[in-house]
């Protein structure tokens, strides 16, 4: 477990406010304590200061996981978000998506999201924004890029790609071996 | 020992198990001294399902009471008698060829025969042959194997071990656990119903709901609502050790045997993600699950570990405010669950699993701080019914260590026994609850809270023996084992339940 170099940390906030824009800021400036972005063997952790501390005095073999996962960085120095990253992007997200109740499923197997399966999509989403995909009912569902803006996406034909996949809450069951 | 006998019945008669006379005798004793506690402890059980056996002993019992049903019992009392064969013919019959019919009968007429012997039995043959003859059926029938379906046999008395089998041939009902962090129960209900899964409240917990029925469609374990963390599907017994935990809001908590994260997750939603949760479990690919249901519980002030729970006495001595300790067990409550444990755990197992048990327990102990007002609580239970498991460990741990057992809170459960086959436990021990499938329809369980007084192992002044000449050959055997261990851990100081002194002792006993 280490901190983040500048340059990782560069990679990661770029890559976060994406999504969820000058928000990052109410990541690391919280009323409930101190907060802090650290890395173990290659992943990024979003953790309470407090438990990092006590997670230091563990061996590091035997820690697997602390906070949150946000995500990779891999070895081609590129950081890819997680799908455990989605607890703390819906709340914060500037774009958001949502899909029919049929297409849910369709979406949580690691489908991108087409327009036939489009409920509604935020005002003002540029092309190739970073979004969260809710079902009809608010629940958050994965998160993936906008393929269109919101004014293009009123023209699209029912099979016109809106959203493309990254991360669904099908994970949890389908890679739960891989998944930090 | 044994459950729906009325009064009149004298309670030397309900539990008479015993292959040497020794044994009686000593059992006789113990009722009489401690006859109150025995004769509450099942009491309360008319709420199960109540299966064929069931039925037909009861009222078999309450026909006894009347003097014109008795005439009658007597009449099929004296019938039932000449079906009973030989043990030799029946171990032969069975060895040959099993009529699982007639067997099914036999047992219902033994233990008719049983609940009232002295009246009931043919002359001139022993309780002793009737009881070799009963196991041996149910044995065959319910396929345990002999050593687990004596230790029942023991533990439930007659009667009620017919209750505890048919139970665990079913299944126990889908309960699922709304994660507060996520969602609320009423909230979540009415989802689920939308989609048209039938869920009921559970009337004991604020979070859990049993599930009735669910639409073929409907896959519970992949619904957007389990993915998104808003629940978990948890075994209703399994709420239990975390509401006698109790963790409060800003505390720091040890999960010693965490996979799959059910109860840890639990304790952090009551937490509501304060402080901080120490997740640890020895098996590296359960850990993955652990991970997984953390993150997708929405579970941000966990660590998760993957090592030797035992390590943590060593590594982080006094650093936690409470403790669960979910040991790992044979899980003889969860016969349903898991069919094999009916015949792959033996004397041995049984024993390995107590050792294991008894040292997480110590290192749990040394790894919570000492009482300070509202912390230093180490909560122990066990999907095990069996006494090995149970209170002798929570004794064992009593005499190592400054703790004592304090009132789990809990409102179901039957009490833990002081007093089991001439062992003798800690007064307390009553504090513990013990869940049974046959009287609440939930997964067989143990709970014990206890308190940390103090720091440092316990020395205790040398007990009398008076009560060990009693005991068995195998506890004294126990007992010997656990002196020479102790006098190991004197020798090395006071962070002793490590693996290498557990090692040594067993296999020094081999």
């Amino acid at each position: 477990m280490r901190t983040l170099s500048d340059d990782e940390t560069a990679l990661v906030f770029t890559k976060l406010s994406k999504y969820i824009g000058s928000n990052i800021k109410s990541l690391l400036d919280r009323s409930d304590g101190l907060y802090c972005f650290r890395l173990h063997k290659g992943r990024v952790y979003y953790v309470k200061e407090d438990v990092m501390k006590v997670a230091a005095l563990l061996p590091r073999e035997n820690l697997v996981s602390m906070g949150v996962c946000f995500g990779k960085i891999t070895k081609g120095k590129k950081f890819l978000l997680n799908i455990t990253a989605l607890e703390f992007l819906s709340p914060y997200c500037q774009h958001k998506v949502w899909v029919k109740e049929a297409s849910e499923q369709n979406f949580m197997y690691g489908n991108h999201i087409y327009k036939s399966g489009l409920f509604r999509i935020s005002d003002n989403t540029p092309k190739y924004a970073g979004v969260v995909v809710y079902t009809h009912n608010d629940i958050p569902m994965g998160f993936g890029v906008a393929a269109k803006s919101t004014s293009e996406c009123r023209h699209a034909n029912p099979m016109d790609i809106i959203c493309f996949h990254q991360a669904d809450i099908g994970e949890y069951i389908r890679n739960e071996d891989t998944l930090v | 020992m044994k459950n729906k006998e009325p009064e009149s019945v004298p309670p030397k008669k309900a539990r008479n198990w015993a292959p040497e006379s020794e044994e009686v005798s000593d059992e006789e004793l113990e009722e009489q001294t401690s006859g109150k506690p025995k004769s509450t402890l099942f009491d309360d059980d008319d709420d199960d399902d109540v299966n064929g056996f069931d039925e037909m002993d009861e009222d078999d019992v309450d026909s006894y009471d009347d003097a014109e049903g008795d005439a009658y019992m007597e009449e099929a009392a004296g019938k039932i008698e000449i079906q009973i064969p030989t043990i030799e013919e029946v171990e032969k019959e069975l060895a040959e060829n099993p009529d699982l019919a007639n067997v099914q009968a036999r047992i219902k007429d033994i233990a008719f025969i049983l609940s009232d012997f002295s009246n009931r039995r043919e002359e001139g043959r022993s309780r002793s042959e009737y009881l070799s003859i009963f196991l041996k059926d149910l044995t065959t029938y319910y396929s345990y194997n002999e050593y687990l379906m004596e230790k029942l046999l023991h533990m439930f008395g007659v009667t009620e071990l017919v209750e505890f089998l048919e139970a665990n041939e079913r299944p126990r009902p889908v309960t699922i656990r709304t994660n507060t962090l996520k969602t609320r129960r009423k909230l979540l209900a009415s989802a689920l119903i939308d989609q048209g899964v039938d869920v009921d409240v559970i009337a004991w917990s604020k979070v859990g709901l049993v599930v009735m029925q669910t639409p073929g469609s409907v896959a519970l374990g992949a619904t957007p609502q389990y993915l998104a963390g808003q629940y978990l599907l948890q075994g209703a017994s399994s709420f239990l050790p975390v509401m006698a935990l109790a963790p409060k809001s800003g505390e720091k908590v040890l999960d010693m045997c965490a996979a799959p994260g059910g109860k840890s997750t639990h304790i952090a939603a009551i937490m509501k993600n304060t402080g901080m949760i120490v997740s640890n479990d020895v098996h590296a690919a359960r850990v993955k699950a652990l991970v997984g249901n953390f993150h997708r519980m929405g579970i941000t002030n966990s660590l998760i570990t993957n090592m030797d729970g035992r390590v943590f006495a060593k590594k982080m001595p006094g650093a936690f405010d409470r403790i669960l300790l979910d040991a790992p067990c044979s899980g003889t409550g969860v016969i349903s669950k898991d069919e094999s444990v009916k015949i792959t755990k033996d004397a041995k197992d049984i024993q390995r699993c107590s050792h294991l048990q008894r040292e997480l327990l110590l290192a749990a102990i040394d790894s919570v701080h000492k009482y300070n007002g509202e912390n230093g609580y180490v909560v122990y239970s066990t999907c095990s019914i069996l006494v090995e498991e149970n209170e002798e460990v929570i004794d064992y741990a009593l005499r190592k260590r400054k703790v004592k057992l304090v009132p789990t809170g809990l409102e179901i459960g039957k009490p833990g026994y002081i007093h089991y086959r001439g062992h003798k436990f800690d007064p307390n021990m009553h504090l513990c609850k013990r869940v049974y499938p046959h009287a609440y329809n939930m997964d067989g369980f143990f709970v014990a809270k206890l308190k940390k007084l103090d720091d440092g192992p316990r020395i205790m002044v040398q007990e009398d023996t008076t009560e060990e000449t009693a005991e068995e050959m195998e506890e004294t055997e126990q007992k010997e084992e656990e002196q020479e261990e102790e006098e190991k851990k004197a020798k090395k100081g006071k962070k002793s339940g490590n693996a290498l002194t557990g090692k040594k002792v067993l296999t020094g006993k081999k």
